[in-house]
């Protein structure tokens, strides 16, 4: 069975972990290199995007991980960890780089303040049942995908979960809603990804 | 209907969940934009815009207020991260105006001067989520009950002195502790002791945590300050006076935000901690004429 990690230099990476332990799946947190080494797959969390851009730097993982990514590593970015995992920042530092696995333009706080951070249902690709419920907080916006990018979901009019083979990402926090449903299809899509490898 | 209409803005998850957005991380204290974007340079989650840092309005004496808005401002133009801004005790106007600029979070705050005796402010209230500080668990429920989204540990505030800190952490998760191991007929008891709402203590009984995140201000001067709070369970830090007041802030800032991150590594603490230059100079809390954490109840 995969192990997964949790990118914890920051932000909601406890929320995450007790996610998917509620779906039985067995978690690492992951702070520098070594810890990368032993999982196979990652959830990056919401957090604030330009400290985590930092601290990837700092504890050496940018590289590792870079190079994880380009192997394939079944990854999940959600909100700042979507940003960490875009091709493109827009409203972000001018020293922000990320990791370009996911080929997507985003803007940061995309729909404002904190006072505009907003909760709502949304519709999501494949997934029966109720809506998602949906917890925006400091929200990027995706303002562009390309061609080959899968969107599951849009708020509206624009995507807000998104797929590129075995990277995800998601505008809002699944990881808040108490709904463990996307995180159930994003844990099938890792043990789907091992029986082809 | 658009899907726009749709949103619930100022929802209890939204306020809670920025605060578990600032986990792990620091939250700096400046007065200016320059200060702000150095914070920012260093990795801070947040900025704490006031018009002078805790050792300078102990130093100061008079009446601290809310800061200048063309000040704040200034701050959230200067910076991409988050921006919270403190209020009086008690002073709803003052957390109006702040919420008015569009702030991120207002710090209801026992380092300005308080300005009313017997109530806080109804943070329930507002659509932006408010920080309060505690220094024992009946405090910490009280002002969750009046709406706050996160907590930190009051300490004292301006002294770079960390004792007062670690005596309210320990309390409060100390508390939280001895709550889970209560039975129902003790909670009523612990509530009435605590002074605090029934339902909250037994939330906190039955998860053995608080129902927000708590985090840690006052007295952190050092990288390993940081790593000392966050293994007492501590789940972010505040750090005022002792970034500003420091020899050199930019590399003080930059050390204390990865000793945050990796607080249970001594060994990058120690490399972190290595050439900093002199911390804020700190005060033997035994010789201050103000007990800031004394105000609010």
């Amino acid at each position: 069975m995969a192990k997964v990690g949790v990118l914890a230099l920051q932000g909601a990476f406890r929320e995450h972990r007790e996610v998917l332990e509620a779906l039985d799946v067995s978690v690492a947190e992951v702070r520098v290199p070594e810890h990368l080494s032993a999982v196979d797959a990652l959830v990056i969390p919401g957090g604030e995007s330009t400290t985590m851009t930092r601290l990837l730097d700092t504890s050496g993982l940018r590289a590792p991980l870079s190079e994880r990514l380009r192997d394939g590593m079944p990854t999940f970015g959600t909100c700042a960890g979507l940003i960490l995992l875009a091709a493109e920042v827009r409203d972000g530092r001018s020293d922000q780089v990320p990791l370009g696995a996911l080929p997507v333009t985003v803007r940061r706080n995309g729909y404002g303040r904190q006072r505009d951070s907003f909760e709502t249902g949304i519709t999501v690709v494949g997934l029966a049942g109720a809506p998602f419920p949906g917890v925006f907080i400091r929200a990027p916006v995706v303002e562009f995908v390309a061609a080959g990018v899968e969107v599951l979901a849009a708020h509206d009019g624009r995507p807000v979960l998104v797929r590129h083979g075995r990277v995800w990402g998601a505008t809002f926090h699944p990881e808040l809603s108490g709904d463990l449903r996307i995180h159930q299809q994003f844990v099938q899509s890792i043990n789907t990804a091992e029986g082809e490898s | 209907m658009s899907d726009a209409d749709s949103r619930t803005t100022g929802t209890a998850r939204v306020k809670r969940g920025l605060a578990e957005m600032l986990r792990g991380g620091v939250i700096m204290d400046v007065v200016d934009a320059e200060q702000a974007r150095i914070a920012e340079d260093a990795g801070a989650v947040a900025v704490m815009a006031l018009e002078r840092v805790p050792s300078d309005i102990r130093r100061d004496g008079g009446v601290a207020r809310m800061s200048d808005p063309a000040m704040i401002e200034g701050i959230q133009g200067a910076v991409t991260i988050p921006v919270m801004a403190k209020c009086r005790i008690g002073h709803f106007a003052e957390a109006q105006v702040l919420e008015s600029l569009g702030v991120d979070y207002i710090d209801e705050s026992e380092v300005l001067t308080p300005a009313d005796e017997a109530y806080h402010v109804d943070k329930w209230a507002f659509t932006i989520p408010f920080v309060c500080g505690a220094t024992n668990l009946g405090e910490a429920l009280r002002r969750i009950g009046e709406g706050a989204a996160l907590l930190r540990s009051k300490g004292e505030a301006g002294t770079g002195n960390i004792v007062e800190a670690v005596r309210h952490l320990r309390s409060i998760l100390g508390d939280v502790k001895k709550l889970t191991v209560a039975d129902e007929a003790e909670l009523f008891g612990w509530a009435k002791e605590l002074q605090a709402p029934l339902p909250l203590v037994q939330e906190v009984a039955e998860r053995g945590e608080l129902p927000v995140p708590l985090f840690c201000a006052g007295g952190i001067a050092t990288p390993a300050d940081a790593a000392l709070v966050m293994q007492l369970g501590a789940q972010s830090v505040f750090v005022g006076s002792g970034i500003f007041k420091s020899d050199d802030p930019a590399p003080r800032a930059k050390a204390i935000v990865e000793a945050t991150t990796h607080y249970r590594d001594p060994a990058i603490v120690a490399k972190v901690s290595r050439n900093l230059g002199d911390a804020m100079r700190g005060e033997e809390i035994g010789t201050l004429d103000v007990k800031l954490a004394e105000r609010g109840w």
